[in-house]
């Protein structure tokens, strides 16, 4: 666990008060996009196409509150919403990650 | 499941997302890296799937179907030179999607448990949603408009009239106040109309830029996906959906970032758009007939055979000329006869960033003869002959000689430093930017007019 996290967990365990779930969410944020400066600042300049390829796959994994909302049971606007969310969202994960494959097949060494 | 079991498996898939961009780092580790990416997703859909509570398996599956489907058969199908397109069509679709799953949590917000005691949303929530619906909103129509622009449904022109920036500025302030009001009431009006704005201006924001800025707008539209995806994330509380979106949203931003610096102009330039459109006005002085030579494509052989290292820089209109594989031929040959042959690659070459890369990869060109403007720029002056075939402004010297160029600053490839130059082109006519190119007049150049592919077909056959 982050420093951060654990700092605010032991902090408001001793004031007795909760952290918005708002600013846990905003402490992940911040500190994943600094892993994301980090690791893509690293990807070879070669491979920035597959990186976009890959990235809008990942994009993709909204398909979990897709999910989400096609779950109910009773047929609504809402459950309609959520499974052509999933349809849409499938062709990008499927789509992404076996373009990503294909380029990156492509790229050999020399003999 | 247990609660902390799910939050473990999603935290496993963050970190799979993390892996599959680290192996992109080279070439050996990317393929591993794209596999771990595709569990990660396995992963977060599986589980997502076990939670309990969804009554609608069928439909969800035959959605996945068809979708996925439809996502394999264009993979398969799609030709490497039309990546650009394929990236903002699928940028679209998550733009899409986000919208619809921010209209469903409004529509139905027991669905994701973040309903208030009373049924309605709260305001942290409806915060979220905004958000997330208007960066959606913006994406899909952006995106389909870059689409299209890169697809040549439109013309890649700038479209620009007076009061355009105005007219965005103000439709940008009635979005962000109908968000505003409906972060207050949580009403369906406000939300309508908010969507409504963010769609009519993701489609005036990209209008106005050129088609040769598409990579920029590309990688931008990336960048936005990532951050409609972290919306949903915060919506929904899940921590994976956020560091999948940062990681998204990061990864666009410094690809634009990158893009921009090639081409020595700010993102902010890019974005109000008009490039192209007046583009050459500062060459505007009387273009004097200046002398050149040129030669057949069996001279360009003879240059080639005989000297000891060459470098090809490849440029996009290569790829439209479909030349790519006959050029990947000349290579060969002069590989196999002792020739020491290496691509040198600027960011900007292609239509999105490393699409170059890509096509020459296509072609069976070996990656470790391929290289960065960086790497290979030092090389110029031990090289004997420089031969570029579909460029022509990223080796234009006059981005470091002349002030007054519309490209002054640019990084360029030095290609003026080589001992010789052969430079393939159709006619005298000027690159995209408009500009004349001194590299032409030199005494070292010998232009070969002809089209790519004939070109390499001809050396070929006289090197044979």
């Amino acid at each position: 666990m982050n420093p951060e996290l654990a700092n605010a967990a032991v902090q408001s365990s001793a004031h007795g008060a909760t952290v918005d779930p708002f600013v846990f969410g905003f402490t992940v944020f911040v500190l994943a996009v600094f892993i994301g400066y980090q690791v893509v600042w690293n990807v070879t300049p070669a491979l920035h196409t597959p990186l976009m390829s890959v990235t809008n796959a990942i994009s993709g994994i909204i398909v979990v509150g897709a999910i989400l909302a096609a779950a109910p049971a009773e047929m609504n606007l809402g459950s309609i919403l959520g499974l052509v969310a999933v349809a849409l969202v499938s062709v990008n994960i499927f789509g992404g990650f076996l373009v990503t494959q294909r380029m990156l097949a492509m790229f050999r060494k020399r003999k | 499941m247990s609660a902390n079991m799910v939050a473990m498996a999603y935290l496993a898939a963050a970190v799979l997302f993390i892996l599959a961009l680290k192996g992109l780092s080279s070439p050996v580790s990317a393929r591993r890296g794209n596999l771990f990416g595709m569990l990660g997703m396995a992963l977060a859909v599986g589980v997502t799937l076990s939670l309990g509570g969804s009554h609608n398996y069928l439909w969800i599956f035959l959605a996945v179907l068809i979708g996925g489907g439809t996502g394999t058969l264009i993979a398969r199908g799609i030709p490497m030179t039309h990546m650009p397109q394929l990236v903002a069509a699928m940028h679209s679709l998550v733009g899409l999607a986000a919208v619809m799953i921010a209209a469903s949590a409004l529509y139905n917000p027991q669905a994701y448990g973040i309903a208030a005691a009373d049924g309605s949303l709260h305001m942290a929530s409806r915060i979220e949603l905004f958000l997330g619906t208007f960066i959606g909103a913006i994406t899909f129509t952006a995106s389909i408009v870059a689409f299209a622009k890169l697809q040549g449904l439109v013309s890649g022109r700038p479209l620009v009239f007076t009061g355009q920036h105005l007219v965005n500025l103000l439709l940008g302030i009635i979005m962000i106040g109908s968000g505003v009001v409906f972060c207050m009431t949580g009403e369906w009006t406000p939300f309508l109309i908010m969507t409504g704005i963010a769609l009519v201006l993701g489609v005036l924001l990209i209008v106005p830029i050129g088609g040769a800025d598409m990579p920029v707008v590309v990688s931008m539209l990336n960048s936005y996906s990532g951050w409609a995806a972290a919306g949903i994330g915060f919506t929904l509380s899940n921590n994976m959906l956020i560091v999948s979106g940062a990681l998204v949203g990061s990864s666009g931003a410094i690809l634009s970032y990158i893009m921009c610096r090639a081409m020595n102009r700010s993102l902010f330039n890019v974005l109000m758009g008009g490039f192209g459109a007046v583009a050459g006005s500062s060459s505007g002085e009387a273009r004097e007939e200046r002398p050149y030579h040129s030669g057949a494509a069996e001279d360009a052989a003879f240059m080639l055979q005989n000297a000891e290292s060459v470098i090809i820089i490849p440029g996009y209109g290569l790829a439209v000329a479909r030349a790519q594989h006959a050029l990947k031929e000349v290579a060969d040959v002069l590989t196999e006869s002792g020739v020491k042959v290496r691509f040198a690659i600027h960011p900007v070459a292609g239509r999105m960033p490393g699409h170059m890369n890509v096509l020459l990869a296509e072609a069976d060109v070996p990656y470790d003869a391929v290289q960065e403007m960086d790497e290979i720029n030092p090389e110029f002056a031990e090289t004997d002959v420089a031969l570029v075939i579909g460029a022509n402004d990223v080796t234009n010297p006059s981005a470091k000689t002349d002030p007054t160029s519309s490209i002054y600053g640019m990084p360029i490839l030095d290609v003026d430093k080589a001992k010789h130059v052969i430079f393939i082109k159709r006619s005298m006519a000027a690159g995209y930017a408009g500009l004349d190119n001194d590299l032409f007049y030199m005494d070292k150049t010998m232009m070969l007019f002809s089209d790519a592919k004939k070109a390499c077909e001809d050396m070929l056959h006289s090197l044979k």
